[in-house]
């Protein structure tokens, strides 16, 4: 079987191609799904874990600190430990509690996460549904979680649940705008909802390069968006500690919980691959113009590489807001949506149209 | 079933729409074990009633067993972060009921460790203010630098909080001879980071916003309750008891009271940020100048105070705080009264929080800078 | 219009003041070096307390196995929370005098708050604070110490 690193294109359809030689077509879709469903799920596992050691290890950079140190070298296998602690406790549930809806909510919160990720273009070749409403798609599914997160809320019959979940619920909704208005902007300027293609389009500049400030003010727009979608501080109304305790999830113990912190974290992947999809260029190399040894060089790098690069950066700057900032209040939050964002994705979107109109883009 | 039975005691009946929160006694942002109730439509706070009491240990019980050199050392454990200010507020009752005079040495060395305190006090303030409001990192840098205050304590003194260091008389022990290196090298260095405070929390147009035009106390409320300290003079009340009653070596020294006429929040955080530059200035006049001189008078091997009543009152980082000492002429206090500024602090929290919404009590509750054992005792 | 002007104007504004927050803990990001984490049990060995720390009650002994405590009790009466029990004995001097020397200076660090009274009013410097500060145990009847060891006897010219 050919493996290549820079483009996996014929490893997955080799792999098809063998599978379906050697059983029926109905059995190897079957395989096939099982494979890729649990791909996404070792990733989710591995890559969740990997990301909550970077959170505590860059805060605890910002906070002048070293972070977990003991458990493994630097702390390595310190998020290991602590999920098998998780998985060990007790599950306690309020007596008082919903408990259909009690037990489905951290379900619906992780299916939510696992339907937008399929869609995110890894490499060329690796992504599991290449939809041509990808955008479309993504924005979506993405709002279901809030789902899980008001019925964890409601369900749990407590009270600081209750705010927690009613915050988010407004936060989310109104967030879910400002996302798909900037992710509409950049389907403007690339004129195709498909992530394959919004990625083949940015082979000689990135989106971020080519539309210049429309683009860079959606950047910014999704940013501060996307942060608020996760959940994230300083939008972290629905689980903020100093006010509501824990929030939505207070009354969750156990494996329970660790799908709602699993769950944030693979959000917080999810938004940033967006932006590195949509305005980094996705697993496309850094291009620029005519410096033609330069460009090979950075094609030397594999794909992936690029990809899982620009989504850290992203997430970095993401972790860089949430260690530096206060919380916002609940109304500020909605006027920050209403009075500034929106007006704000409305005028870039006429911009940008303007821009792709008059073809004043690099 | 018990927060209704409560609010029928209080005569007040819960409409539709309203809903009763216990916040604490374990609750995050109430810092220790205070529980407040809440009665909340949504998110708007309509009602606010503190219940203290949940760490209450007897302190002024317990001074009436004991001689007055021994109660300094539980005045450390009530308002724990301006140990030296409770210690000196006993240590100078005790001497003006005695009519003795302490050597200026003495005097100097319990100004520079009160203003000492003070900025660790507020340095911890300003940290955990910012948790409150959900900036986690200033935690660790307001911590940062409260440390390498304990460590001067801790050279001096011998312990980092409860550091018992003034007695009747004087003081526990001379200063260290490292002490005014170590002061002047923190004050170099501290200079450098309080501009960083500022510049991560004070100008942050989250913090401005979350804090401006919330929390308004009026200065006839704050004195109609005894607001005191940092939050009462954000309320323009001029109370500073280094101000009106010096004592110690604060006559000596040229400094300004921090007074604001905004009365909020935002108000309140600045009185104490501006506080910080004022005990460093006041450190600055003192450390090159201490006197020779013992550090302590001579004191009889039992105290007993002559019959009467006496008060003394110092202002700690969070207000004035007052000892009241009645004599029966014995070796042990008749009765004792501590008048601590975190009591009083509290109970105007109603009048503040009524109107705004959950997260905006949680940040006037931190501006009151609450000490649960301070407000307990 | 003018207000139009004043909304970009604070959007520009408030970014700013952001900007300048996230300046400060970049700062800090990119210096990892200057972190301020002490490893605990690992510098154990390097880790020095101040002479004056008050860490437990100690009754220094000379190599004779002598200490300088009298038993004379000024301790046990100046400690507020009953931490000090001294019980004394009787014994014969060899002039045939009789005396009551220290038998057992109990010390409970359990209910010790380390104010330095005892130490303070000592007439004879027997006691001292010691810099130890590890003081968990699994067993409570271990913080009740006897602090002069066994068979230690009082230092020759200790004024009575």
């Amino acid at each position: 079987m050919a493996f290549n690193i820079y483009d996996f294109t014929t490893l997955t359809h080799n792999i098809h191609v063998g599978l379906a030689e050697s059983f029926s077509p109905f059995v190897a879709t079957t395989i096939e799904w099982v494979i890729v469903g649990v791909v996404y799920l070792l990733f989710i596992a591995v890559f969740g874990l990997f990301l909550v050691y970077a959170e505590r290890k860059v805060c605890a950079a910002f906070q002048q600190r070293l972070g977990p140190m003991r458990v493994g070298p630097w702390g390595l296998l310190q998020t290991i430990a602590d999920f098998i602690k998780l998985l060990m406790k007790e599950l306690i549930m309020p007596r008082k509690a919903d408990y259909f809806l009690y037990n489905l909510a951290p379900y619906l919160v992780i299916i939510a996460s696992f339907l937008a990720i399929s869609v995110l273009p890894f490499a060329p070749g690796l992504q599991s549904m290449d939809f041509d409403i990808g955008v479309f798609y993504l924005t979506a599914v993405s709002s279901v979680g809030v789902i899980g997160i008001l019925l964890a809320g409601w369900s749990s019959n407590n009270k600081y649940s209750l705010i927690g979940a009613m915050r988010s619920g407004a936060q989310i909704l109104s967030y879910e705008l400002s996302v798909s208005l900037s992710l509409m902007t950049m389907v403007v300027f690339a004129g195709t909802m498909q992530f394959s293609a919004i990625v083949e389009g940015q082979r000689d500049a990135w989106f971020i390069f080519s539309g210049h400030v429309p683009a860079i003010i959606a950047f910014v727009v999704f940013l501060v968006a996307g942060t608020a979608e996760t959940n994230r501080g300083p939008f972290d109304l629905a689980e903020a500690e100093s006010e509501l305790v824990a929030g939505f999830h207070t009354e969750y113990s156990g494996i329970k919980f660790a799908m709602f912190f699993l769950a944030e974290y693979i959000n917080l992947f999810i938004i940033s691959a967006v932006a590195a999809t949509v305005f980094l260029g996705g697993w496309m190399p850094l291009h620029f113009g005519n410096l033609e040894s330069f460009n090979h060089v950075m094609d030397f790098i594999p794909p992936f590489i690029w990809f899982f690069g620009k989504v850290l950066f992203v997430i970095f700057i993401i972790m860089w807001f949430k260690w530096t900032f206060p919380r916002l209040r609940v109304d500020q939050i909605l006027t920050l949506e209403w009075k500034y964002l929106l007006p704000i994705n409305l005028v870039n979107i006429l911009l940008m149209a303007l821009v792709v109109l008059t073809k004043f883009h690099f | 079933m018990s927060e209704i039975k409560e609010v029928i005691i209080n005569n007040d009946r819960l409409a539709t729409d309203e809903y009763l929160v216990n916040m604490g006694p374990q609750h995050p942002s109430t810092h220790g074990v205070l529980r407040l109730l809440v009665k909340l439509e949504g998110e708007k706070v309509l009602n606010v009633q503190p219940h203290s009491g949940y760490i209450h240990s007897g302190i002024e019980k317990m001074c009436e067993a004991i001689s007055y050199p021994q109660i300094i050392h539980l005045t450390d454990r009530m308002d724990y972060l301006s140990a030296h200010m409770n210690n000196e507020a006993v240590a100078l009752c005790v001497e003006k009921a005695l009519q003795v005079e302490v050597p200026d040495r003495v005097k100097y060395i319990r100004t520079i460790m009160d203003e000492l305190s003070r900025l660790a006090s507020h340095q911890l303030w300003w940290c955990v203010f910012g948790m409150d409001l959900g900036a986690l990192t200033t935690f660790f840098y307001g911590l940062r630098d409260r440390e390498l205050i304990l460590d001067i304590f801790e050279e001096t003194c011998g312990a980092r909080m409860t550091v018992s260091y003034n007695t009747p008389g004087g003081l526990m022990a001379d200063i260290h001879p490292n002490f005014q290196k170590r002061v002047k090298d923190y004050l170099k260095y501290f200079k450098t980071k309080l501009p960083e405070y500022d510049k991560l929390l004070s100008g942050n147009v989250i913090l401005k916003e979350r804090t401006e035009g919330i929390g308004y106390l009026t200065k006839e409320d704050a004195i109609e309750y005894g607001v005191t300290g940092p939050s009462g003079r954000a309320s323009g009340f001029s109370c500073d008891v280094r101000k009106h009653v010096p004592y110690s070596a604060y006559p000596f020294v040229k400094f300004n009271e921090i007074l604001d006429h905004r009365c909020d929040t935002y108000a309140r955080y600045e009185v104490r940020i501006k506080e910080m530059y004022e005990s460093i200035s006041i450190i600055e006049q003192l450390i090159d100048n201490i006197p020779a001189g013992d550090y302590a008078v001579k004191m009889k091997g039992v105290l007993k105070l002559p019959e009467g009543e006496f008060y003394q009152r110092v202002e700690s980082a969070r207000g004035e705080f007052g000892v009241f000492i009645v004599s029966d002429g014995k070796k042990n206090p008749y009765r004792l009264k501590f008048r601590s500024p975190g009591f009083s602090n509290l109970f105007a929290l109603n009048k503040m929080a009524t109107g705004h919404k959950i997260a905006d009590l949680v940040a006037i509750m931190s501006t009151l800078d609450l000490i649960i054992p301070d407000i307990d005792r | 219009m003018k207000s139009f002007i004043e909304y970009i104007v604070s959007i520009f504004k408030g970014l700013w003041t952001l900007l300048t927050g996230m300046k400060v803990t970049a700062k800090y990001f990119f210096t990892p070096w200057k972190h301020l984490t002490h490893q605990y049990p690992e510098n154990r060995d390097t880790l020095v307390m101040f002479e004056r720390f008050r860490g437990e009650v100690i009754m220094p002994h000379s190599e004779k196995n002598e200490h300088l405590c009298t038993g004379c009790g000024i301790c046990e009466i100046n400690c507020p929370n009953g931490s000090i029990e001294i019980i004394s004995k009787s014994i014969l001097t060899p002039e045939g005098k009789k005396k009551r020397i220290i038998d057992q200076h109990i010390y409970h660090l359990g209910m010790c708050t380390f104010c330095n009274l005892c130490v303070k009013a000592c007439p004879t410097g027997a006691i001292v604070m010691g810099q130890k500060f590890e003081h968990a145990v699994w067993d409570r009847a271990k913080l009740t110490k006897v602090l002069n060891q066994p068979g230690s006897v009082i230092a020759a010219g200790v004024k009575e």
